[in-house]
């Protein structure tokens, strides 16, 4: 009799990649490759890596070189987004050099003609008892590798650990920063030209005229290439594609029609919208009743905007396509580029290359197709492609605005009784690969548009707009309904922790407005409703770091406030203290935050991701929001979309609680809600304002202290 | 019939480099694409973001938004030109020990406005240093470290003159 067994499971992405040597390989030359499919996006996710195939194979970092993710070798890890390189990446490369390791002691053993329980290993030397002793690169061959993982070895106990944990440094910093060549901008090749893409003014503009003729015999143009909407120039030299691309801007006409929605999040809650409940518990709350507290919560449109603009390279030669490229997700843009271009994903190599930070799908993706779509009109010659900073800031899909409804009822005794939690917002996800139609943008423009595919919602646990919306404190009686509103007016796709920044905001400001009304210190009132250990421990030290005074009235010059997650429910828990002033405008003076990200693999470079996490929420929940009127986006540069200064950054102080024998956990976006929260709340507590809507600038406090 | 072009030299890190590009082109590109000095980096091309920051004759510009015809003839130094991988200046390994960089994309530029700022400000406090950096965009949310590595390499400099 025969049966199907289905594969046997395998940690993270191990389980789709099974073959070792898709992962590592072992030179006699005396190092190893490892191949993430993961990406570097200025997260230190490839020192980390490199930390944990180091233990398990007992090896000094530097005799481990890490090839950057290729389409034709890297295993298919999908996209480098949601703080899930560590558990995906980490947990296969933990289980594969474990794996590889076993496999190089049992040949040790047969070669050394002794038992594995005598062999151990020093730096890729495996010595015996007896003295005698051979090497991981005197021992590998081609086949050693070609394998699929059995999932039977055992990586090392944590008491083992001596690489994983430290701060090892990190490898790329020393290029960055003395200069040497380190981003897809900085690549070069022979013979290579340069593009740019002439926009049209706003999303649905249709082009009445354009005559290419003038910018045709501009100096340096090579070619000005028009296919429906899609307008691009290539020039031997950057400032004359640049020339040219500003020329033909000025020669194209274009009509516009009014497309965007009011600029105020609200618009969300009269549109059309796919509604859902995604948690119920107990009974439900009925209203009106005198006793029920409410509660409205919104956010603007926010950017990612990059410090570097998009930028990509592409070579067209013998019907293949070369390209190189920041994208978080190599495969996904592979398959969506193949369709767009005609052509089998075969017929597409791409390169990671280093791009500045993105902190979730911006221009990546699409200026590769836009940098392909210009390379196919000059087969044999790299072209490469920069967004212009107004391109960025106009054309880069957005985080979608959102608005947050609560309602509760308190016990007398000051317990919620009952919470209710509704949400608005357009789907966080439009990145490539992922639905029907295209999501890059010069393929809505071609002469043959493609259809736009679906802005939609990664599924919960993690969810999109709805990440986060289900409290994690412990209600008899909830409801949680997600309203998904679908084809964004706005282009949107994901930024650093989906919606989980405006739903925690609204969960954290209402659980401060409910403590007020039961008369409760915010932080104990948090305690009463959380039963979790790990989420207490986090409250707890928070407010010991931060010598949180129960219940003491601002002195009227500075107002803490508290704000708490474990973000999408399963990742890190972060607990933040805000303290702010106010002066012409709100300042957030400091920030403590307690972090358990479960096992650490480097604790400064989980630091530096919390501590970045942290000041650029606070630039967002401070400054950002996409400016645009009926027609276009209006945000052109740094001045129109401000972020935090160097003079107005907190003094940011962090406790790392490592859970050395629990999984490691990401941590890269679970402090954009927690610190939201804190510091709105911490403005109540010195003004008595409570502000709901972000951002949280001058004009709002004044208008509502008013 | 193409714009008669004028022979402009420049130096640059010590090397005098005779100009291709058209007069107005900004010195940005002409540093990335003629010199190779790539740590040179496009941010905004409106001076606003501090990526592509020189120095010209002892002064820390941003060379997005000078022509190379103003440099004609002036002293330009790199972020090539402090330091390299094998030999680093105080501030770059103050950044390395530090680990002041996520994306690392806004280093370079920091770095040599920090460099002016120190000549002149070999004792700063953390309020100074921020307020000299104050012209340059971090992004990644690296400005502690940053203010730290520049703290560290002064008090470096200083043993060291």
């Amino acid at each position: 009799m025969s049966t199907t067994l289905s594969p046997r499971p395998l940690p993270g992405s191990l389980q789709t990649n099974r073959f070792l040597n898709q992962w590592l390989s072992i030179h006699a030359e005396g190092y190893v490759t490892m191949r993430p499919g993961k990406v570097e996006i200025g997260q230190g996710i490839l020192t980390a890596l490199r930390q944990i195939v180091a233990e398990e194979l007992d090896l000094d970092l530097e005799k481990i070189r890490v090839q950057t993710a290729v389409t034709a070798l890297s295993p298919n890890e999908g996209v480098t987004s949601g703080s899930l390189s560590i558990q995906d990446s980490g947990s296969a490369f933990r289980q594969v050099a474990a794996e590889v390791r076993e496999l190089l002691l049992s040949k040790a053993a047969a070669h050394l003609s002794e038992s594995v329980e005598q062999l151990s290993v020093k730096n890729g030397l495996i010595r015996s008892r007896s003295g005698a002793s051979v090497s991981y690169w005197a021992l590998t061959d081609e086949q050693l590798l070609n394998q699929e993982a059995t999932g039977q070895a055992s990586p090392k106990s944590a008491e083992e650990h001596v690489v994983v944990g430290t701060a090892a440094m990190r490898m790329d910093i020393p290029a960055k920063v003395t200069g040497v060549a380190s981003y897809v901008q900085d690549m070069s090749m022979p013979g290579m030209v340069h593009g740019r893409i002439c926009r049209p003014p706003s999303y649905e503009a249709e082009l009445k005229s354009v005559n290419l003729e003038p910018v045709r015999v501009m100096p340096g143009v090579i070619s000005v290439h028009r296919d429906g909407r899609f307008l691009g120039v290539v020039a031997e030299r950057e400032e004359q594609a640049i020339r040219a691309q500003l020329a033909l801007t000025r020669a194209a006409q274009w009509s516009e029609v009014p497309t965007l929605p009011p600029f105020n999040p609200r618009y969300l809650l009269k549109a059309k919208a796919q509604s859902e409940c995604i948690s119920q518990k107990g009974q439900v709350l009925f209203s009106p009743e005198s006793s029920v507290h409410e509660a409205e919560y919104s956010r603007q449109f926010l950017a990612h905007a990059s410090l570097a603009p998009s930028c990509a390279i592409a070579l067209f030669e013998k019907d293949r396509y070369t390209v190189w490229t920041h994208s978080q997700g190599i495969y996904p843009l592979r398959r969506e580029m193949a369709v767009v271009l005609g052509v089998e994903e075969d017929q597409v190599l791409v390169h990671h290359v280093e791009g500045a930070g993105c902190y979730g799908h911006n221009g990546a993706d699409d200026v590769a197709l836009e940098a392909a779509l210009l390379a196919r009109t000059l087969p044999g010659r790299a072209v490469r492609l920069q967004w212009m900073r107004e391109e960025e800031f106009a054309w880069e899909p957005f985080s979608s605005a959102m608005v947050a409804k609560t309602r509760a009822t308190l016990s007398a005794q000051g317990m919620i009784t009952h919470w209710q939690m509704d949400v608005w917002s357009h789907g966080h996800s439009s990145r490539p690969g992922r639905s029907e139609g295209s999501n890059l943008l010069a393929s809505w423009y071609l002469e043959k548009p493609f259809k736009r595919a679906q802005t939609s919602n990664p599924p919960l646990p993690g969810g999109g707009s709805h990440r986060n919306a289900i409290p994690i404190y412990e209600f008899a009686n909830q409801q949680i309904n997600n309203h998904l509103v679908p084809d964004p007016p706005i282009r949107s796709s994901a930024l650093r922790g989906l919606g989980s920044q405006t739903n925690v905001f609204a969960i954290e400001c209402f659980m401060d407005e409910l403590a007020l009304q039961a008369h409760c210190d915010p932080v104990s009132f948090r305690l009463r409703h959380v039963k979790d250990e790990r989420a207490r421990a986090v409250i707890e030290a928070v407010a010991l770091m931060a010598s949180w005074q129960s219940l003491q009235p601002s002195d009227g010059v500075t107002g803490r406030g508290v704000g708490f997650a474990r973000y999408k429910n399963g990742a890190g828990y972060m607990a933040m203290i805000a303290e702010v002033q106010l002066a012409e405008t709100l300042q957030v003076k400091n920030i403590w935050a307690a972090v358990d990200v479960g096992q650490i693999i480097n604790s400064d470079g989980l630091k530096n991701q919390i501590e970045g996490g942290i000041i650029q929420s606070v630039s967002f929940v401070l400054k950002e929001e996409v400016k645009y009127d009926a027609m276009r986006i209006t945000q052109a540069n740094w001045e129109d979309y401000p972020v935090l200064n160097f003079t107005e950054i907190p003094q940011v102080q962090i406790q790392l609680i490592n859970r050395p024998h629990l999984p490691a956990l990401g941590a890269g976006e679970g402090t954009q809600g927690p610190v939201a929260a804190a510091i709105a709340n911490a403005l109540f507590h010195l003004s008595g304002t409570r502000l709901r809507d972000m951002p949280l600038t001058r004009e709002r406090i004044m208008a509502a202290m008013a | 019939m193409g714009r008669v072009k004028n022979k402009i030299t420049i130096t640059v890190n010590g090397s005098a480099h005779e100009v291709q590009a058209e007069d107005e082109t900004p010195l940005l590109y002409v540093l990335r694409n003629e010199l190779n000095c790539v740590g040179v980096r496009y941010g905004c091309g409106v001076g606003q973001c501090g990526a592509c920051t020189v120095i010209v004759d002892g002064k820390a510009l941003q060379s997005c938004d000078l022509s190379v015809v103003a440099v004609a003839g002036k002293t330009i130094t790199t972020i090539e030109g402090i330091g390299s991988l094998e030999n680093p200046h105080p501030l770059q390994q103050a950044f390395i020990d530090e680990q002041a960089a996520q994306c690392g994309y806004c280093a370079t530029g920091i770095i040599l406005t920090a460099k002016v700022f120190l000549e002149d400000h070999p004792h700063p406090s953390q309020d100074e240093i921020k307020q000299a950096l104050s012209g340059h965009i971090c992004r990644c949310g690296t400005h502690q470290r940053i203010v730290r590595a520049v703290e560290q390499a002064a008090q470096k400099m200083r043993l060291t003159p």
